[in-house]
């Protein structure tokens, strides 16, 4: 995870900018719903009006906003409107100041509106009320509940406005405006000041436990009522506010997609650049290993680490920058959002994640065995297919089909139980988590319920705290989800990092020394050579002379070091004691590319590479001409099916030279060399995979062409080093024979066991006889 | 074995990484033919798959639900909170706790249907996946051994696991998702149908434009994803060939060129990288951007005819609730469709290894051959692969009960083609090949091939212990026999002096044991087998001096009173052979002894001679 975090160093500055988008987004998705639910509340239900100011108010409508202000505050209201020609009052307030007057005057306004709008039954029900409080002025045989609405209006010498409007329920109610009464009541002292405020009063408390959010629409709805009784047209404000909102909207989501996407932008570039940094940094520091490392790591390994682990940290970086940065800011914003709503019911968020995290927890302790033991039954289950697919003809030779099966079936069996088993309780994953989420949301209503009701809690700091519980708790799912993903990402960096730190065992010398009479004569002086970490060394005190123009063969049995002592030429390895020189020169003194331009090395193994037959042979001196390419494949025997191809040299090679065989992959490893003219040739078993005709016609073709270069051969097959002017018998690390075939069929015991066991007796004196000839 | 492990190589290489959601799947050659063959492979599970459609039709339904219940209970909350302040009542919280408990009722029956669901879709999945790969085990017994030579082992192995896997992961999610998806879509489109025709139509303006936007940056992004796809291949081949031919590069002084162009590759792939992996994260705020737009829409055009008293304000708020859900089923629905259609291509693979053609299983006839002498008869035989390409023409010759056959010839002469012939891994094309007088194609192949022995240069041992693996020559031999036959191919010295000895377990690619042990293994097993006629194929390298004898030595006492063939490399062997067939390009050009073909000056006598020119 440190590493992960440490690979963004170079990337500080663009992280930074990453950051501040992911903020920008933040605060564009919390904010959104706000815009969202605007559209509905304001632009729909208040039909447009934000205020509770009203833009224009008749002279009526103004003296009734005043009903239920102190006298201060009426002095104020008013001093906000002035009247126009046509008697008018018009709106003259600050329009900044509007928001913070629509909460001061919310109270009296919304308290307006009511009256203005009071149901029939209520209305009934404050007229009897209040003849109840002064019988004395109950006119005689006033019976108000078989009256009907004009006639108690009659009653009261005025004629009662009334109008008809579904409530909220959808039932079809009657509405009296109850304020002229009350004008007449306060004027005529039948209704006193201190009923007033006691309406008052009551109505505080509604606010102060409803919240102001919650009531704002009565005072708006006063607004709207006294626009349209001014002849503003109310349905020109919805319009324009819808567009306004709407366009705010637009530039909101506008802002926030322009921000997500400019940080899924330096987010994907960043991920990718740490990817292709790390593949580069890996392969140039693979490619100056000796072999040592080349060892210590195996091939193969080190393939996956520039390969799959990039991947995987490529992948994991582009993850981290956008959604496990995103889900902790869009947490902290939830959180400050959430303290903002005063709800103080943190500890349902808390025990929400921790009921998460145990799940996850306890869903990880069950099923990562299982997990663990899945890949090794997935390897198991490659393997048998693999063991089946690579014998098929053993197995069927044998007739052993059903066996095969049952095998792969009892391995098939146990993955699919095992998968069954993870993938069930991942299963279980899904629907546990969502009902968390809904228990939280369930546990809020109630707990706030009882909270409202004490009065220490509004409703409305209850739906937003909803919302943004709901938030906390989906940003630490997402972290929890993602970081299970972190440890595999952890790995892969610590294989990686691994790599980074180890540096090549083999280098330049400080000072280089330059060949100034060169042959390519090598030379082994003492030469001892231990493996890092072996016990034993490989090889020991070998002394030899590769005289230039000569040829110099190894021989022996596998595992006795030949391949090593090779290695050493063109420091592949470094020699643990003594030295080898070339033209007198300790390797270790020249340069690297000096030294190895002077090497023509074929290896074992045919290695080729992608691009064609040409750019194969060329790969030691690529200004070689076609007569080169066409004389060091005839010698290497390659031209008899190169020419057979009517591509000829330019017939391509796919990776690692898959489409060609062994044997021709040798020839073209030899010819291959030759190209390069070297002053040493190194054929480390070169010839295995030719058959004994083409092996005998290169040998002939080659020592021909060879008359300046030094020769070092490693064969097994001792047809192939007969007639070498020097053979080496190694066994285990040291030189048990030097000399020819004759000398050493006569003086070497190991030398002639292998002679032995791969010719017959007859061949032998052949052999012998044949060198006696020459 | 380290084929093998390239075939590995290949595999993992060849599973999409970074595919991210929207990585091009690959698509299938015809998706509605291997759709309804994986419905009807899908066989009993059809009615289990019914099943787990209704049941997330039913959790979706529950699930959209429950908000709906909930606002209830806020509603109540809200009301009986302004009858208290009026003093006309109070928060009914039996109502309200009743509701909560209602809804958390529907939130747990909900979950437990999505739960039981997954259940059941996990299972059908894993069991369907199960079946495929057995399928595919059992298949690869019934198919000609043709078949595999034309194709690399990581080909069959991908169908095995890749292939499979995909299919059982689709099938596991997909369907779900394709239901909850698609019910949820429909559940809103009729609330929203139920509520205003009208408004639904303004709100399915946002349908074109995501469905546009959709399949614009999909295809965008999928250009990419396929650019990384091959880059990165591209990539692992680079880096796989170099750091295996790793001292051929050193050796040459090509490392600065090397970089260079893996550099160059690099920067490609970096390109591709981010831009596919910017494409497909634009996805979802983009998706949002279009949600909120239709949100936008939905909200003023709902304004301005509730102006015009076309509708009534309540409705709209209802309405709203629904257009913000519209979105979100398109985008998955249009991933899942992605998935599916790799799902198809994988399963269209599948089905198309298990429709290739099969060996007969038993001729219509059969012979049961009884106590196998070993006399076999070429007569007038002709094969190819390919029957324009005759390998082995007209080819007679008459082997009996108990000689020494040695098939000699530069490589890829086709001397295993005979040996395979003669097994019955091919049949001929023409002519016959009979064992003691019976066509062999008239043996059923189970009982023809338990009359041969096999060594091969290719030791194929398997993963488990040297006892099974010595047993594999017949298996109801008892501890004893597999011993004393590890005894006559010498391998008994070593198997002891390993830790414990016949008990080991061999490793995976059995490197735990040295390639000449294994050769003696495989003659033991060859041993225990004792069959009347013997296949051995000579190492020719790589096994040092002293375990060469001891094969040698093994070898003999394996071809002693057996017919045997032997595709031999070495001279001795091929000296005391009673038959010599000489292959040359697939032909064999000469037949006849040691001396014989010596005495003809043809083929044969330059090859022989040709090892001991001196130059």
């Amino acid at each position: 995870m440190k590493r992960i975090i440490l690979n963004l160093a170079p990337y500080k500055f663009i992280v930074l900018i990453i950051l501040l988008l992911l903020g920008v987004q933040a605060y564009c998705d919390l904010s959104l719903p706000q815009y969202t639910s605007d559209m509905i509340d304001t632009g729909i239900q208040n039909q447009g009006v934000e205020y509770a100011l009203p833009e224009k108010m008749t002279q009526e409508d103004m003296m009734y906003s005043t009903l239920f202000m102190t006298d201060d505050e009426k002095n104020e209201w008013t001093g906000y409107y002035s009247a126009q020609d046509n008697g008018i009052l018009k709106r003259t307030a600050d329009e900044d100041s509007l928001e913070e007057l629509s909460d001061k005057f919310l109270i009296p306004l919304t308290l307006s509106h009511q009256t203005g709008n009071m149901s029939e039954d209520r209305f009934r029900e404050t007229i009897k009320q209040s003849m109840q409080a002064s019988p004395e002025q109950t006119p005689e045989g006033f019976d108000i509940d078989s009256l009907s609405l004009e006639e108690i209006g009659q009653f009261m010498g005025m004629e009662l406005k009334t109008h008809e409007a579904k409530n909220e329920k959808g039932v079809m109610t009657t509405y009296v405006d109850m304020r002229p009464v009350m004008m007449g009541l306060i004027q005529s002292g039948q209704m006193s000041t201190e009923q007033l405020s006691t309406i008052r009063g009551q109505m505080e408390e509604t606010v102060s436990k409803v919240g102001k959010t919650t009531m704002h629409s009565m005072g708006i709805a006063f607004a709207i009522d006294a626009d349209k009784a001014a002849g503003v047209d109310v349905d020109a404000i919805q319009k324009s506010y819808l567009w306004k909102q709407g366009f705010k909207m637009l530039c909101m989501s506008i802002l926030m997609l322009a921000a997500s996407i400019c940080a899924g932008f330096f987010a994907a570039r960043t991920g990718a650049g740490i990817g292709r940094d790390l593949r580069e940094k890996i392969f140039k520091k693979v490619i100056g290993y000796s072999n040592t490392e080349i060892d210590k790591f195996s091939t193969a390994s080190l393939i996956t680490r520039s390969t799959n682990d990039v991947q995987q940290i490529q992948l994991v970086t582009a993850l981290l920058l956008r959604v496990l940065m995103y889900a902790p800011i869009l947490g902290i914003g939830s959180v400050i959002k959430v303290v903002n709503t005063g709800a103080h019911m943190s500890w349902i968020i808390i025990a929400a994640v921790a009921i998460i995290l145990m799940l996850v927890l306890i869903l990880m302790l069950v099923a990562m065995p299982k997990f663990k033991a899945m890949q090794k039954l997935v390897d198991g289950l490659n393997l048998i297919s693999r063991e089946i697919l690579t014998g098929l003809s053993v197995i069927r030779a044998f007739g052993r089909e059903k066996e095969e099966e049952q095998r792969f079936d009892k391995a098939n069996t146990s993955l699919m139980r095992t998968q069954l088993f993870t993938n069930r309780v991942m299963t279980f994953m899904m629907p546990c988590m969502m009902l968390v989420m809904y228990g939280v949301t369930l546990t809020i209503v109630w707990v706030s319920a009882h909270r409202i009701d004490a009065g220490d809690l509004q409703v409305g700091a209850m739906t937003a705290f909803i919302s943004y519980a709901i938030q906390i708790v989906m940003s630490f799912l997402m972290l929890t989800v993602m970081s299970v993903m972190l440890p595999r990402a952890g790995v892969a960096a610590d294989r990686i990092d691994e790599v980074l730190k180890t540096d090549s065992t083999v280098n330049d010398p400080e000072k280089t020394e330059s060949i100034s009479n060169s042959s390519g004569t090598v030379v082994f002086n003492n030469v001892s050579f231990k493996y890092p970490n072996a016990d034993d060394n490989a090889l020991e005190n070998i002394c030899f002379t590769a005289e230039s123009g000569k040829t110099t063969a190894i021989i022996g049995s596998t595992g006795c070091g030949k391949s090593t002592l090779i290695n050493l030429i063109p420091r592949f390895y470094d020699v643990t004691e003594g030295s080898i020189t070339v033209d007198g020169v300790d390797v270790r003194k020249l340069s690297k590319s000096d030294l190895r331009s002077r090497i023509g090395l074929v290896p074992q193994k045919g290695v080729l590479f992608s691009g064609t037959i040409a750019s194969n042979l060329k790969f030691g001196r690529s200004e070689a001409t076609d007569e080169e390419l066409e004389k060091a494949a005839e010698i290497a025997q390659a031209m008899e099916f190169i020419g057979s191809d009517e591509k000829g040299f330019e017939r391509a090679i796919s990776q690692g030279g898959s489409n060609v065989s062994g044997g021709q992959k040798q020839r073209l490893a030899i010819a291959r060399a030759i190209v390069k003219k070297p002053e040493i040739y190194i054929f480390d078993d070169s010839f295995s995979a030719l058959d004994m005709k083409t092996d005998a016609a290169l040998r002939k073709a080659l020592e021909a062409y060879v008359k300046n270069s030094a020769v070092i051969i490693v064969a097994q097959r001792i047809s192939t080093i007969m007639n070498a002017d020097q053979i080496l018998v190694l066994d285990e690390g040291r030189i048990v024979g030097k000399g020819t075939h004759k000398e050493l069929m006569r003086s070497c015991e190991t030398y002639k066991q292998i002679a032995s066991s791969q010719l017959s007796e007859e061949e032998i004196k052949k052999s012998i006889g044949g060198e006696d000839n020459e | 074995m380290s084929e093998n492990n390239g075939s590995m190589n290949t595999q993992r290489r060849g599973r999409p990484m970074g595919g991210g959601r929207f990585a091009p799947g690959e698509k299938p050659k015809n998706f509605k033919g291997t759709l309804k063959k994986l419905i009807s492979y899908l066989g009993a599970y059809k009615i289990a798959i019914l099943i787990v459609m209704i049941l997330a039709a039913v959790a979706t339904v529950f699930s959209v639900a429950g908000p709906k219940i909930m606002a209830k209970a806020t509603n109540a909350l809200f009301d009986g909170l302004m009858s208290k302040i009026a003093g006309t009542g109070s928060i009914d919280f039996g109502y309200i706790g009743k509701i909560l408990l209602f809804t958390l009722g529907l939130y747990i029956f909900s979950s437990v249907v999505s739960f039981v669901q997954g259940w059941i879709m996990t299972g059908i999945s894993q069991k369907i996946s199960y079946r495929m790969r057995k399928d595919i085990s059992e298949k690869i017994g019934r198919m000609p051994m043709g078949y595999f030579e034309s194709r690399t082992y990581g080909e069959v192995l991908s169908r095995i696991t890749n292939d499979v896997d995909t299919l059982g992961m689709t099938l596991n999610q997909s369907i779900t998702q394709i239901i909850t998806s698609v019910a949820t879509l429909i559940g809103t489109l009729v609330m929203m149908l139920s509520i205003s025709p009208l408004m639904t139509l303004i709100s399915l303006v946002i349908l074109p434009v995501s469905a546009f936007l959709l399949s614009f940056i999909i295809k965008k992004s999928q250009k990419h994803f396929r650019t990384q796809q091959e880059y990165l291949g591209h990539i692992n081949g680079i880096v796989e060939e170099t750091y295996s031919g790793h001292t051929v590069v050193q050796a040459y002084n090509k490392e600065k060129e090397t970089i260079n162009e893996f550099c160059s590759v690099n920067n490609v792939l970096y390109k591709s990288a981010w831009k596919s992996q910017f494409l497909s994260g634009i996805m979802m705020p983009v998706m949002q951007f279009v949600g909120n737009m239709g949100y936008a829409d939905v909200a003023i055009s709902g304004g301005l005819l509730a102006i015009k008293g076309v509708i009534g304000i309540g409705d709209i708020q209802a309405f709203i609730q629904y257009v913000k859900q519209f979105t979100q089923p398109i985008q998955q629905i249009a991933q899942v469709i992605n998935q599916v259609q790799s799902m198809a291509a994988a399963a269209e693979r599948v089905f198309e290894f298990l429709d290739e053609t099969e060996e007969e299983q038993s001729p219509e006839d059969p012979v049961i051959p009884e106590n196998v002498t070993g006399a076999v008869r070429f007569d007038h035989v002709s094969y190819g692969y390919d029957p324009e390409k005759i390998i082995i023409g007209d080819f007679s010759a008459d082997v009996k009960a108990g000689q020494k056959i040695a098939i000699v010839g530069p490589t890829g002469a086709g001397k295993t083609t005979m040996v395979k012939l003669l097994m019955r891994f091919y049949d001929v094309n023409s002519g016959t090949i009979t064992l003691d007088g019976t066509d062999i194609r008239r043996i059923p192949r189970k009982k023809l091939r338990e009359s041969f022995g096999m060594v091969l240069q290719d030791t194929w041992l398997f993963n488990g212990t040297i006892m099974e693996n010595i047993r594999y020559g017949r298996l109801d031999a008892t501890d004893e026999e597999v011993i004393a036959a590890a005894k006559a191919a010498h391998a008994h010295h070593f198997i002891k002096s390993l830790p414990n000895g016949y008990d080991m377990v061999l490793n995976e690619d059995a490197s735990n044991v040295s390639q000449g042990q294994k050769q003696l293994l495989t003659i033991a097993r060859a041993i225990l087998s004792d069959s009347k006629v013997m296949i051995l194929d000579e190492a020719t390298s790589s096994v040092d001096t002293r375990t060469e004898v001891l094969i040698q030595d093994a070898m003999d006492r394996l071809m002693s009173g057996r017919t045997s063939f032997v595709i031999a490399h070495r001279l001795s062997t091929i000296r005391n052979a009673d038959l010599i067939l000489v292959m040359k390009d697939g032909d064999i050009v000469e037949q006849g002894d040691h001396q014989e073909l010596l005495a003809k000056n043809g083929f044969y006598a330059q090859l022989y001679n040709s090892q001991f020119e001196s130059a």
